[in-house]
């Protein structure tokens, strides 16, 4: 124990020098955990918000379906089968009809998908509730993207053209219920959701859908002729994998941070093996060995290390809880982010980010500390003595 | 024996270390520095001697090997019951924390740390209860006088003071020996002095064996033997009189 306590000592002693340090490696700490923080919370919240509105707990797809190939929507119908009959009879399952369409806002013509959803469906939280009660005309529900694209308020009539299943192009009016606020990009941009008994018949496509979505905890069926099963998993996968380049351009910041650190350290501890060498001399003489000394200055190193996270627990600690409870507000610009993001992102910390984060910077403060020490096995005492280098 | 070799074994106290023979050359380019050739000393128990000659005679390369913290190029030398050149960097550590002091010439105070805490230090290092090493260090202090400063810190020293703390620090542990380099070079006549009778009087009443290295007059003045090193051999050693123990 008496190289951390003399350890400590000497770091506490050194002043201003260690206080830079760790006001430095602190920084370097809390944005670590900030920015991981807000990347989990951010993950969390697209995944939660896409599920909710857009996944809930699968897919079955008719097996022509392929939303990345609108080539493919013009087959990718099915009568809903008796499998899974029972589910969307007890509301545990969502038949969603998407046909391809082309309207004209403002006179311009720009393509759109029609998407006929049941009005009194709960699996999803978009609020097709609005689309409730018109059985004259065509009431559509959009997001506020698509609003902002095509000029389009909530009272707006806009002409939409599509095709019927026999390849027949027939046009109407369609008005707008409800512009909805979401934050899922995948059920707003150049999607018309309208009720889908509706679109059912204008396409003339009785009891048909293009894919079902089930309630969370809703069990799928094993297989189902015509159809495919897709879970989470699948669904997911893309917006995983985006969200994880987004992560990892994001901790070049913190990474740089470090780096800055990490330098500060080093350099300090190159200084101490260069300035100090009259104390090591003075150490050896006093008994200490040459690996007691090593370790007397790597600790000192690894303890900026400790220091800087009792000093980020310190400031950290508020400031991280604080963004925790009221959210991060995020500019407009990133509604085009490429996936579901809220006007604020509230940063989600684990036990596993803190301990990690802490793991990591100790490991990394210890090896850069442990560097410039190692010429002290080198030192001979009666040359630390006279202040010779090592 | 060795023509050099003086006979100081006519007492009761036994020899505590001896040279043998001992040379130390250091490379220098192309050429190699003679500081020491054949020495051979005895120094006994409870012994005040000093090691004197100009600068460069060699005065603190012989300290150091005595000290343990170098090792002869030949020869051999005995410290204690232990062989120097044959120790391991570790008992060579051991044999420094708990038998030898040391005071240099530049009081080599650890900066950040308290009086307490530098007097404490090689007490640390033998992992002693801390109320042990407590008294320790305030015996130590007492018998330098400066007990009253023990949470002041070295910048806030003098010379003297300074010296002082560094003398605490090397008889705190109880040592057999204690090695000074040059402990009043830096120091003026009046607080010289007092740093020399501080160590006869711990000399004396703690028993403890002090090797100088200086040419200050003023430390000669206080030695009970004088030994002359000159281009790295012994000159003279004699025994002062009337101050032998």
């Amino acid at each position: 124990m008496i190289i951390p306590r003399l350890a400590f000592r000497n770091v506490w002693g050194a002043g201003l020098r260690t206080w830079l340090n760790v006001i430095s490696l602190s920084f370097a700490f809390v944005a670590i955990i900030f920015l991981q923080g807000l990347y989990n919370g951010m993950s969390r919240q697209v995944e939660k918000a896409t599920m909710d509105a857009q996944y809930a707990g699968g897919h079955y797809w008719q097996e022509d379906y392929d939303p990345y190939d609108p080539l493919t929507l013009d087959d990718a119908h099915a009568v809903v089968p008796p499998a899974l009959a029972d589910q969307v009879a007890a509301g545990d399952a969502v038949p969603i009809l998407v046909r391809p369409a082309t309207i004209y806002p403002n006179g311009r013509f720009q393509n759109a998908l029609l998407k006929g959803i049941p009005p009194d469906q709960s699996v999803l939280t978009i609020p097709t509730h609005v689309l409730s009660g018109d059985e004259t005309g065509i009431p559509a529900l959009i997001g506020h993207r698509m609003a902002r694209t095509t000029g389009l308020v909530k009272g707006d009539y806009v002409t939409v053209r599509w095709r019927d299943a026999g390849g027949t192009f027939d046009a109407d009016e369609i008005r707008i219920a409800e512009v909805m606020q979401t934050d899922v990009s995948g059920i707003d941009f150049g999607q018309l959701w309208i009720p889908l008994e509706k679109l059912r018949a204008m396409t003339t496509m009785p009891g048909q859908a293009t894919f079902m979505v089930l309630r969370r905890g809703s069990p799928f069926k094993e297989s189902v002729p015509g159809w495919k099963h897709r879970d989470l998993d699948f669904l997911l996968k893309d917006l995983r994998a985006l969200f994880m380049s987004k992560s990892l351009g994001g901790s070049v910041f913190y990474i740089v941070l470090l780096l800055l650190a990490m330098l500060a350290i080093f350099n300090t501890q190159v200084l101490s093996v260069f300035r100090r060498r009259k104390e090591m001399g003075t150490l050896m003489a006093l008994g200490m060995t040459r690996q007691k000394v090593i370790a007397l200055f790597t600790l000192e190193g690894a303890m900026y290390a400790v220091l800087a996270g009792l000093a980020a627990a310190v400031y950290g600690l508020p400031l991280l809880l604080y963004m925790a409870t009221h959210g991060f507000g995020l500019p407009e610009a990133t509604d085009n982010f490429g996936f579901a993001m809220g006007n604020r992102i509230f940063p989600t910390y684990t036990a596993g980010l803190i301990l990690g984060t802490t793991l990591l910077v100790l490991v990394v403060t210890t090896v850069v500390s442990y560097l410039p020490t190692r010429k002290i096995a080198k030192l001979n005492p009666t040359d630390a003595l006279k202040g010779k280098r090592p | 024996m060795d023509e050099q070799r003086t006979d100081m074994n006519n007492n009761s106290n036994p020899i505590i270390i001896r040279t043998d023979h001992v040379r130390k050359t250091f490379p220098m380019g192309p050429t190699t520095l003679v500081a020491l050739d054949d020495i051979s000393l005895d120094f006994k128990r409870g012994g005040f001697a000093g090691l004197v000659g100009p600068s460069g005679s060699g005065k603190t390369t012989l300290l150091n090997i005595i000290g343990s913290l170098d090792v002869p190029t030949s020869g051999n030398a005995m410290v204690l019951g232990r062989r120097v050149e044959s120790l391991s960097h570790k008992q060579s550590a051991a044999l420094r924390n708990r038998h030898i002091g040391f005071i240099f010439q530049t009081f080599n105070l650890l900066p950040v740390y308290t009086v307490f805490e530098n007097v404490e230090f090689p007490l640390l290092l033998q992992n002693l209860a801390g109320s042990r090493r407590r008294k320790l260090v305030m015996d130590a202090l007492e018998w330098v006088g400066l007990a009253d400063r023990a949470d002041s810190r070295p910048g806030q020293l003098s010379g003297g003071q300074s010296q002082r703390v560094a003398i605490a620090r090397a008889v705190v542990k109880k040592p057999e020996l204690v090695l000074a380099d040059e402990p009043t070079a830096n120091l003026d006549a009046k607080n010289s002095h007092h740093i020399m009778r501080t160590m006869v009087h711990l000399n004396e009443n703690l028993g403890i064996t002090f090797i100088f290295a200086t040419h200050d007059e003023k430390v000669m003045g206080y030695l009970k033997r004088e030994i002359t090193l000159n281009d790295g051999r012994v000159a003279q050693d004699r025994a002062i009189a009337g101050r032998t123990t």
